[in-house]
């Protein structure tokens, strides 16, 4: 069997005395959708940044297989690797899409740059598949030459998606993908996403205090308290069947309709 | 693997829930629960609500927790415990020798039923063309009307999405198919539909294990039926 797509390896980083998060490891393959949930403080947004190669951990390892079967250590990379990555092989999606998009170009122009940057160079072709991605995220082309500004909060978020995944990703960090969105708009993007996760095999990490988003989009939980991973398995196994007391408190909370 | 192994061993499995934020009450489920479902035969749990029945389908789908035993699953390459596997694991023996039939569907919003009861049998890697014929004779058969097909379930009455949940659970060709009171909410035409097709089941060498209320459904599908009584956690050895 190959290497896994990433794996953490004891991920520990503190902040002078004050702890990020603790020991974390787990895997994850091509076609698998990892939530990491916990309240806010608890340690996923570091994380998340350690995960992306965005923060060096205090202690630990991250080990990412490369396109041409390597493993390599991300904290070994350079810089102009990692950026690489980022361009190419991997997607985030931020809560905000103004940190994901650059609002003063055009919703095309947000998709083909994505391209540019691993070499398209040919405008009709690049405009084509800025147009099919549009499409794909159900955004009317007749908006192509809008700038985000001009866009709903739902729109956008679809937007960054296209954004992303238009070089074809591997890995994609999700940071509360639909946090800040009405929940009509939310259920849509779910869907969205759900679906393209599954045709495009994508392995997927996202960081999000909702348990709901959590057992619609992924596969595994990690539950994260205080810095550490205290819960862990098969989403539907933790959501109903919680067997720590703080996730038994996180489950307990939510509303139900 | 020989013809008389089981599909499904379940040796000395214990359950108990221990709700910490009632100051660690411990709510004991099942304990010492041993039973086998072979090929081809449809296994009832039998005894009261409350006596464990639904939790322990929950266990064998991998939904619940155990804290003891061993849920031995056989796949055709090898035997899979679910108790102790790995997410990943299980999430693969889902995929292809589990089918689980639960007593309510859980909608995904904007999804057409079509698509909803396609789902597991494009995740075997059926093709969509065959796949679609499936759900449509399985809706039909079910007594779904065609101008439901390309809706969400989330608006049907009650009947309806249970018959959707039906044909999804139905429709993927599965070792152990697990059914939890599939015909609570149904008129009399339907639940003879669905004793039909878990007949069908039967004879296509399925192994059957099922929470049937209706006395008269029970009577008519179980080969055997294991009373859930004889696993109620705290009695006395015997």
């Amino acid at each position: 069997m190959t290497a896994p797509l990433l794996e953490a390896r004891g991920l520990t980083k503190w902040y002078g005395d004050r702890l990020g998060c603790r020991d974390v490891s787990f895997d994850i393959r091509e076609g698998e959708v990892l939530a990491i949930v916990g309240e806010s403080g608890s340690g996923k947004s570091t994380l998340l940044s350690l995960l992306s190669g965005q923060l060096a951990p205090s202690a630990g390892t991250v080990a990412y297989r490369m396109r041409d079967g390597s493993i390599r250590d991300l904290v070994s990379l350079s810089e102009a690797e990692r950026r690489f990555l980022f361009r190419t092989d991997w997607g985030f999606v931020h809560q905000d899409a103004a940190k994901g998009l650059r609002m003063g170009v055009s919703a095309g122009g947000n998709v083909g740059e994505r391209l540019m940057a691993v070499g398209a160079r040919h405008y009709g072709d690049i405009r084509a598949k800025a147009e099919d991605w549009l499409e794909r995220v159900e955004i009317d082309i007749a908006r192509i030459d809008e700038k985000p500004t001009a866009y709903s909060g739902g729109m956008r978020q679809r937007l960054q998606i296209a954004r992303n995944l238009v070089t074809a990703p591997r890995l994609v960090f999700m940071d509360e993908p639909t946090g800040g969105l009405d929940v009509s708009v939310q259920a849509r993007l779910l869907d969205l996403l759900k679906r393209l996760v599954a045709d495009m095999g994508l392995a997927v990490i996202v960081v999000t205090h909702d348990l709901a988003v959590a057992r619609l989009l992924s596969d595994r939980i990690m539950v994260m308290r205080r810095g550490r991973v205290i819960e862990a398995g098969l989403t539907d196994r933790v959501l109903d069947d919680p067997r720590e007391a703080y996730t038994q408190l996180l489950v307990s909370s939510i509303l139900q309709p | 693997m020989s013809k008389i192994d089981p599909i499904l061993r379940v040796e000395d499995v214990a359950k108990r829930f221990v709700m910490h934020l009632r100051g660690g009450l411990t709510i004991p489920v099942v304990e010492r629960v041993a039973f086998e479902v072979f090929a081809g035969e449809c296994v009832v749990l039998g005894g009261p609500s409350g006596a464990g029945k639904s939790s322990l389908l929950k266990m064998v789908w991998g939904n619940y927790g155990v804290d003891r035993g061993r849920i031995a699953v056989a796949t055709d390459r090898e035997v899979v415990d679910v108790a102790a596997a790995e997410p990943r694991d299980i999430l693969a023996l889902r995929r292809s020798t589990m089918g689980y039939v639960s007593q309510f569907l859980r909608v995904v919003p904007r999804v057409a039923t079509l698509d909803v009861v396609m789902e597991p049998a494009l995740a075997q890697g059926l093709d969509r063309d065959t796949a679609q014929a499936k759900a449509e004779a399985l809706l039909d058969r079910l007594n779904v009307p065609e101008r439901l097909w390309s809706l969400p379930p989330a608006t049907f009455s009650g009947g309806e999405q249970q018959r959707v949940n039906i044909a999804r659970g139905l429709i993927a060709d599965v070792r152990l198919l697990l059914l939890d009171e599939p015909t609570a909410s149904l008129d009399a035409a339907n639940r003879a539909a669905v004793v039909e097709l878990i007949e069908a089941k039967k004879a296509a060498g399925t192994a059957l294990l099922g929470i049937f209320h209706d006395t008269d459904v029970r009577e008519r599908v179980a080969t055997r039926i294991v009373d859930v009584t004889g696993f109620a956690a705290g009695r006395a050895a015997a």
